[in-house]
């Protein structure tokens, strides 16, 4: 099959490295580990002040979401910091509120959509021959079902479509991506050596699979788990908008559920869906940010490279296949004389030395 | 069998005619961009002379084809290249430094003046083009003007070289055998004539009969055409048979050059005399295979004074003091082309008779 | 011709899971809307039609599930969807005809574009890595994590209310008669152009990032060494050996994301009130007009299914080894 591609060789993005390093590229020394520490600590840190805000969210919000007052439709003031609905609700109170809304059900989501992932891909690549068919041909349908548009229709039937169905609905169709790339992994570990010796000496499946299998998979879980969640929190936030879930529940797919049916767009009242999509950003970089963490961590080319555009461009290095650079240097200059029939004994001046002889 | 039949591929580069037409000079190579990056090779120089085979030879990881990618400025990053010089001498006799050239120039040179055939002939090809254009668009790149139909037939004689049938111009390359890819790779870096051919261990991947075929091949075509080779392997025994000349290197470094059958009957360096005993002889009597004690070092952390002091079976307590520079023998006067990168041959210690038999 | 053999078996299984999904689903379901519905138009609808509905929603319980399985199969085959309640009592499968032309040009022609468009980034950006392009990095990593309905109501803001330059919902001005003039396909250009610059700023992330690495890891293959050893222009090395064989990963992939891709950009349809399938499930979900949204999935689920079948026809096209014999 074509789509076959292995999923982990793909060498899955150094970016943040060469975006992030613009305060690192003064520091020395071990800036290396440190930078890959900020990116993970820059998304844990967006993670926990979400968290936070869902857990106190209905101690601080300064007022009920849903009550009414006479401050229609007004711009940030003192008294409501990001401005009232149609209806004078304080839409600071809505984001603070619809905050828990929406991480219960992307964490719960994750968490059934990774176990369905590790069950099947696990179980898929460890089996192999037609256990594996069935199963990966499984996982296939369920990428090529376009899944969206099954959770809405499935979410549009339930009769009272709350937090937890929907989050259940995502998981059940959301699992596949991981098990394609649990699957990958598992059929290359269960080659290796500690997989056969184990298998040899006699160790029963499920507890290879246990002891063995799942602890070399746990970053690539993790991963899998993340992701399911910025799937989760966009789905949900996504039927929010369109009206699929109640109305009333809040969260900040509820927020611009309202702001879109009210013609916030037409009345120019941007204070009250630009937050909600900020927040949702906010948080979908947070946990991509603690995603790139993880593919540092599983791909150690990530971490060897030390390709940092910054200071590679101070010293006229420019990596690419097929020119090598070349940076002569003034300790690279020859210390000792070579034998004299070998060299035209004149030793280059020393600015010349110090040319780099880049080209553009 | 005695070692002279070994000479028949053709060795007509003899001391008269000895014209350079690859000078590596003190070509240092860095590996990682980073503050604290890999020494891999380390003042290296060396000469290749119009029409001789040359055979680079050492452990894995001591830099031998490192030094082929540097000099021709393919090494891929985070290789860096941080001093030396590659002068190139082209057919006019005009000089020109590799590394010093423009992006431009260096294109134009490529394949004109030195061609390559990789390691493994498996990934070499690109996958989604048929072989006739892989080889076409060598040929179009070079010659301004040139029509497809003419690069195209171009392409069939040269394959027809290698003794592969033209008809298979239009095979993708998962169609042909490992044995004809390596050959289509032959075929193409000959396309241009060039003057130098490096060659990367042009038949590790390959089954011994394939291997011989290739070699005798490679052979045949040098007498024809009359380009230099630089013939990169770990396999000494093979290199004995094809090379004038042999580079013995060693932790980033050359430590013995000099002609094969001087290496192959008198070895001068420790490292070379041991790696000789690795291979058993492909002709004359048997002998006893010993092996080097030890693995190859790390290049993070080499070793002050000789690198090879800690696996050396003459080392003198200056071996790890001293850093030996690459010189004459103890027999210069009767030696003066071969050149020796140990202690043991100045005026530190004697020279065990192991490395100085006649 | 394996591949082809295993692609058309896979994508028959799929088809037929889609279908079976789509039969399960009301049947799962607590409770039963349709009957309350049917009720409700009790003299509109003609036997024949809520025939169709009981076989669609299983409401027959004398019926064994098999003998519902095999109807529901027949229904289709007839091209029978039902019908639907909002927009009674004009048939489900019409309204999808009607609606579908206008998502193939929408989404079809902008995700095409956002692909070709990301594709060429990639490579660049791939191609050229330590340079300035690398910058662009950070700001494909912050539009894959924002939501693309959201993206559309920033643009609506922006460029329809704000700026007026385009209108902020529907496919054509009202006032003209749908044909094939020049005013007409120009109203819908004007139309379309804002949801179509939304979808693919919102997907054209994706592909930047994907095409990058694969040009990336791609890069450092022998072929593309020798390329280069071999002299040839850089652009020849960088389009006829890198991307060349960095694109078809990304072609599986595009296959294997359309789902999810084609998920997305319906719910824009949605922001911009433009009427293909993805507006007219809206108005399905929003009116609980269930024969409406069985069928629009259903109709979602096989032309992906053919987006897929014309993404493995490029692909053979392109990677002579999937042509090979055996």
């Amino acid at each position: 099959m074509t789509a076959d591609v292995t999923v982990l060789q793909d060498d899955p993005d150094d970016a943040p490295d060469e975006s992030v390093d613009e305060t690192a590229a003064t520091k020395a020394g071990h800036r290396f580990l440190f930078l890959r520490n900020t990116k993970a600590m820059i998304g844990f840190g967006i993670l926990v002040f979400f968290g936070i805000l869902a857990v106190i969210g209905p101690f601080i919000a300064p007022y009920d979401p849903s009550a009414v007052s006479r401050d229609i439709l007004q711009p940030p003031s003192a008294a409501h910091w990001l401005g009232t609905t149609h209806t004078g609700q304080d839409v600071l109170s809505q984001i603070i509120i619809g905050t828990r809304g929406v991480l219960v059900v992307g964490l719960i989501a994750g968490l059934g959509a990774t176990v369905v992932g590790v069950l099947v891909g696990v179980t898929a690549g460890y089996l192999g021959g037609v256990g594996d068919e069935v199963l990966s041909g499984l996982s296939n349908i369920f990428l090529v079902i376009p899944q969206l548009p099954l959770i809405i229709i499935i979410a549009g039937q339930v009769p009272s479509a709350g937090g937890v169905t929907v989050a259940l609905v995502i998981a059940a169709t959301g699992w596949a991506w991981g098990a394609r790339v649990l699957r990958a992994q598992t059929l290359s570990l269960r080659r290796r050596d500690f997989v056969e010796a184990a298998r040899a000496s006699g160790e029963s499946t499920p507890r290879i699979i246990v002891a063995e299998i799942l602890p070399n998979l746990t970053a690539i879980i993790a991963a899998g788990f993340v992701g399911t969640v910025i799937f989760a929190v966009l789905s949900q936030v996504t039927l929010a908008f369109i009206g699929v879930t109640p109305v009333s529940d809040w969260n900040w797919g509820t927020v611009l559920f309202w702001a879109q049916n009210q013609l916030a767009l037409q009345r120019g009242a941007w204070w009250w869906f630009v937050p909600a999509g900020l927040c949702i950003a906010l948080l979908g970089m947070g946990l991509t940010l603690i995603n790139f963490g993880i593919d540092e961590f599983i791909n150690p080319r990530l971490r060897s490279t030390g390709l940092h555009a910054r200071s590679l461009r101070k010293r006229r290095i420019r990596p690419r296949i097929g020119f090598t650079p070349v940076v002569r240097t003034a300790e690279t200059t020859p210390v000792h004389r070579p034998p004299a029939e070998e060299q035209p004994a004149e030793p280059r001046p020393a600015e010349q030395n110090a040319i780099e002889e880049i080209r553009r | 069998m005695s070692a002279s039949t070994t000479s028949g591929t053709g060795r007509h580069a003899d001391a008269a005619v000895r014209e350079p037409v690859l000078e590596i000079k003190n070509l240092s190579v860095d590996y990682g961009f980073g503050q604290d990056p890999t020494h891999v090779l380390r003042q290296v120089s060396l000469t290749l002379n119009r029409g001789e085979v040359l055979g680079l030879a050492g452990e894995s990881g001591c830099g031998k084809s490192t030094l082929a990618y540097a000099a021709t400025r393919l090494l891929p990053p985070p290789g860096l290249i941080t001093g030396g010089e590659v002068v190139l001498t082209d057919r006019s006799g005009e000089r020109r430094d590799i590394l010093t050239m423009s992006d431009a120039q260096l294109r134009a040179s490529r394949w004109q003046d030195v061609a390559i055939v990789f390691q493994g002939a498996m990934n070499s090809l690109n996958p989604v083009f048929r072989i006739g254009r892989q080889i076409a668009d060598a040929i179009a790149a070079h010659t301004p003007g040139i029509r497809k139909k003419q690069a195209l037939d171009r392409a069939a004689e040269l394959l027809d070289m290698v003794g592969i049938s033209p008809d298979r111009l239009s095979a993708f390359p998962h169609q042909l055998s490992g044995g004809m890819r390596q050959r289509v790779m032959i075929a193409m870096a000959l396309a241009l004539e060039p003057q130098v051919l490096i060659m990367d261990e042009p038949t590790t991947a390959l089954d011994v009969v394939m291997q011989r075929q290739i070699v005798e091949q490679i052979a045949e075509l040098r007498e024809r055409l009359g380009f230099s080779v630089v013939f990169i392997t770990h396999d000494v025994s093979l290199l004995i048979e094809i090379a004038d000349r042999i580079a013995i290197m060693y932790a980033g470094e050359i430590v013995e050059d000099a002609a094969a059958q001087d290496v192959y009957r008198r070895p001068r360096h420790p490292y070379s005399r041991g790696l000789l005993r690795s291979f058993p002889p492909l002709r004359g009597p048997r002998r006893e295979l010993t092996g080097i004690a030890g693995s190859p070092p790390d290049l993070r952390l080499l070793p002050t004074g000789c690198t090879f002091t800690p696996r050396c079976g003459f080392s003198t307590p200056e071996c790890s003091r001293i850093h030996p520079e690459l010189g004459p023998t103890a027999f210069a006067g009767a030696e003066p082309d071969r050149r020796v990168a140990c202690i043991l041959h100045g005026d530190v210690g004697t020279l065990p008779p192991e490395l100085a038999e006649r | 011709m394996s591949f082809f053999r295993r692609r058309i078996i896979f994508y028959l299984i799929t088809a037929w899971a889609a279908v079976t999904i789509n039969f399960l689903i009301p049947r799962l379901m607590p409770g039963d809307p349709v009957t309350a519905l049917i009720a409700r138009n009790q003299g509109r609808i003609d036997s024949d039609a809520e025939q169709s509905l009981r076989v669609l929603f299983g409401l027959d319980s004398n019926q064994s599930f098999l003998e519902q399985y095999i109807d529901y199969w027949g229904l289709l085959f007839r091209g029978d969807l039902g019908l639907s309640f909002t927009f009674f009592p004009t048939p489900v499968s019409d309204i999808v005809w009607q609606s579908l032309p206008w998502t193939v040009g929408l989404v079809g022609i902008a995700t095409v574009i956002a692909f070709v468009l990301g594709t060429l980034v990639g490579t660049a950006i791939g191609w050229r890595r330590g340079t300035w392009a690398d910058g662009l990095l950070p700001i494909s990593t912050f539009f894959s994590a924002v939501p693309y309905f959201w993206l559309g109501l920033i643009a609506i803001t922006v460029f329809a209310v704000q700026l007026g330059w385009f209108p902020s919902n529907g496919s054509y001005d009202r006032s003209l008669l749908p044909s094939f003039d020049l005013e007409f396909l120009g109203s819908v250009l004007y139309y379309g152009f804002l949801p179509a610059l939304t979808v693919v700023l919102a997907s054209i992330a994706g592909w930047i990032l994907g095409m990058r690495n694969m040009m990336v890891t791609v890069s450092s293959e022998d072929y593309v060494t020798v390329a280069q050893a071999k002299g040839l222009p850089e652009r020849k090395v960088m389009f006829g050996y890198a991307a060349r064989n960095a694109i078809l990963p990304q072609i599986s992939s595009f296959a294997l994301s359309l789902g999810f891709i084609v998920g997305g950009t319906l719910i824009m349809e949605m922001v911009f009130s433009y009427q293909g399938i993805g507006y007219v499930l809206y108005q399905a979900v929003n009116t609980h007009d269930y024969p409406l949204m069985q069928g629009v999935f259903l109709v979602i689920t096989l032309s992906v299914l053919v987006a897929n079948i014309l993404a493995d026809f490029v692909y053979a096209a392109l990677d002579p080894r999937t042509r090979q014999e055996g």
